[in-house]
């Protein structure tokens, strides 16, 4: 085993009343990282978590921690804090107690216990709150009591269950800033789960994408943003426009009616493929200058830019760019060598990647709203 | 004792204008009576001859609050278990278990207490099943102060599980799993976190099986055969039996209310919320 690997799951299956959540699962954490288990809800994500933490039995596998095998040891005896998800603080303690709970178990003498909470409190930016109610307490005051509450024992990992599900989006993107530079002072490792894409891609060291209890992709955010290894991760972090292509040899490929060069290389020859364009590397311009076109089907302005449905050849691009089109026009796209990403057949292709669902919905709610034809379908701006 | 637990529930918020006239009526009309018949004489003079006399009782009410201390203590130990218990199983299995508990109750109070008799007696069941047994001489178990205890847990009981099952059933799994993450095992998890949330509920069952215990007669006079009388017995002779004194049965049941009184105002010393101890259920 490596030497900086502290937590590692073996083979690990669990199944609750018959249904079987992870299968032969394994994973290994570093020590010191920041690692964010995504995955939409049921994918087996906090159960992972909760193995960890000692909250379940997993059915056969193995728990390591830094090398010793902690499968049978019950949740208390473990070095591993939690903050749960509504933060599970003690609503019979004030906010000093509940920061002093570990310690007390630990029977550490009081003038120890005063310094250490009046730090924690201090961390968390919650100094004079001691004798403060829980129940007085703001969501995001709750939130930094659970991570006081949690830090104060100095687990070697802390265990983080959707912890700013509950907050509003400011909040929670700083709560985001703050617990990432508290992992980097405090140096421990965070296994961290959210099915929030953009939180795990802006916090994490390392992202596990889990989907049906299965790992479709460890790496860095930038890998599992600009390398994703099948449709299921191409789709789920970030837009993603997926098509059918066919590898005619290294640096070559087929889509869209036409040959591109790419970047990729290492394929059968005539191998097909899921080939993978983020909708914001997509360029527009005229129907003559463009690589391939298509017709405008739906504009929807979203703040930051535009998102362009564009049918090409039947299949629905989407085009994210901060310049509007017009519904109906013919527009080209141009698609740089490095804008093409190329990812072998998986289980998940044919699943994602296509949004004529996105337009044609669309395209229904505005026909029925919209019972002059004359107007655009889609077009916000403009009618 | 019924108009008792009215006036505690009426200090919960939220009345409603019917039954503020009920109360009224049936509460607040015959509390102020029992005042003034326990501070007059026969002629209707003040006087306080009659609280002065309750002190010649003072041994029934010792008794009789040993007994329902006793037997709420009985209750807890009983009861808080099996509250536990409850609240761990399915939810499904719950709903039945809760009825099954309260099954009980849906029987009349004095065929239940009958029904006790006729185990418990000389020749009842019990002495029957031990004579089979060869056991030759009966056992003493009616009349005696073991047969009230049994008798007021067995009918208490109820009062004592659906107010902390109440409160049990409301803390949240991730409480508890927040305090084992923290190191604390079993025993810690229940004194630091588990009793500490239940003692509302706790403090309700105490309350909801020690004032009735108290102040019962009809346990005391069937199973205990008259030989200890309880202060409802004792409160029951001045108003029905040969003793009649409605001076007397009122200073005795106004003091009684004081003791109950200042023992809820103790036991809610233990409880932060500034509600009654009702159980959540009434609140």
């Amino acid at each position: 085993m490596e030497k900086d690997v502290i937590i590692s799951l073996k083979n690990i299956t669990v199944s609750f009343n018959g249904n079987t959540v992870l299968k032969n699962f394994n994973l290994n954490i570093k020590n010191g990282h920041f690692v964010t288990l995504l995955g939409s809800s049921g994918c087996g994500k906090t159960t992972i978590l909760r193995i960890i933490g000692g909250f379940v039995q997993p059915d056969s596998g193995k728990v390591f921690f830094a090398g010793k095998n902690v499968t049978k040891l019950p949740a208390h005896k473990r070095t591993v804090n939690t903050i749960f998800q509504n933060y599970a603080l003690f609503p019979h303690l004030n906010v000093y107690e509940n920061i002093a709970f570990g310690m007390r178990l630990q029977k550490r003498p009081e003038s120890q216990i005063r310094a250490e909470v009046a730090k924690m409190l201090k961390m968390v930016s919650l100094n004079g709150f001691e004798s403060r109610n829980i129940a007085n307490l703001s969501g995001g005051q709750q939130q930094r009591v659970a991570i006081a509450r949690a830090l104060v024992n100095n687990p070697k990992v802390l265990l983080l269950d959707e912890p700013l599900g509950a907050l509003d989006l400011k909040l929670r993107k700083d709560m985001q800033t703050e617990l990432k530079k508290i992992q980097q002072k405090m140096g421990i490792t965070f296994v961290f789960v959210t099915h929030d894409q953009e939180e795990a891609l802006s916090m994490s060291d390392t992202v596990v994408v889990m989907d049906s209890g299965q790992i479709q992709q460890i790496g860095s955010p930038q890998d599992i943003y600009n390398e994703p290894k099948n449709a299921f991760v191409a789709d789920f972090i970030g837009e993603s426009n997926i098509i059918d292509g066919i590898m005619h040899e290294d640096y070559v490929v087929e889509f869209a009616g036409r040959k591109f060069d790419c970047l990729d290389a290492g394929f059968l020859k005539k191998e097909n493929v899921d080939v993978v364009i983020r909708p914001e590397d997509i360029e527009v311009t005229s129907p003559e200058d463009g690589h391939i076109s298509g017709t405008v089907t739906s504009v929807t302005f979203i703040g930051v830019h535009y998102e362009i449905i564009v049918d090409i050849d039947g299949f629905k691009w989407m085009i994210q760019s901060t310049d509007s089109q017009n519904p109906g026009d013919v527009i080209g796209l141009l698609l740089q060598p490095d804008d093409i990403h190329i990812m072998k057949k998986s289980e998940h292709s044919g699943e994602y990647g296509d949004y004529s669902a996105f337009s044609d919905e669309m395209y229904e709610v505005y026909e029925e709203n919209l019972p002059d034809a004359s107007i655009k379908v889609g077009d916000k701006n403009e009618s | 004792m019924r108009a008792l637990r009215l006036v505690i529930k009426m200090k919960v918020k939220s009345l409603s204008l019917p039954y503020i006239v009920w109360m009224a009526i049936f509460t607040l009309v015959p509390m102020l009576l029992v005042l003034v018949f326990a501070f007059t004489d026969k002629s209707w003079n003040f006087t306080f001859e009659n609280i002065i006399n309750v002190g010649y009782y003072s041994n029934i009410f010792l008794r009789s609050i040993w007994l329902g201390a006793i037997s709420t203590a009985i209750c807890l130990l009983l009861g808080y278990p099996l509250a536990y218990i409850i609240v761990k199983i399915p939810a499904k299995k719950q709903g039945i278990i809760v009825m099954l508990i309260m099954l009980p109750m849906w029987m009349n109070f004095l065929l239940r207490t009958y029904a006790w008799m006729t185990i418990l007696e000389n020749n009842g069941l019990l002495n029957k099943a031990l004579s089979f047994l060869g056991v030759s001489h009966p056992v003493f178990f009616i009349n005696t102060s073991g047969a009230v205890v049994l008798g007021m847990v067995y009918n208490f009981l109820p009062y004592m599980i659906l107010p902390i099952y109440s409160a049990v059933s409301k803390i949240d799994k991730k409480i508890i799993e927040a305090a084992q993450d923290l190191g604390a095992g079993r025993s810690k998890v229940f004194f630091k976190v588990l009793l500490p949330l239940s003692l509302p509920g706790v403090i309700s069952g105490v309350t909801m099986v020690f004032v009735p215990a108290v102040s019962t007669f009809i346990i005391s006079k069937m199973l205990g055969g008259g030989a200890h009388i309880l202060i409802g017995d004792l409160i029951e002779m001045q108003f029905l039996g040969s003793t009649y004194n409605p001076h007397l049965g009122s200073a005795i049941s106004f003091v009684l209310m004081i003791l109950i009184f200042i023992s809820i105002g103790i036991m809610n010393q233990f409880d932060d919320s500034d509600e009654l101890s009702l159980p959540a259920a009434y609140r």
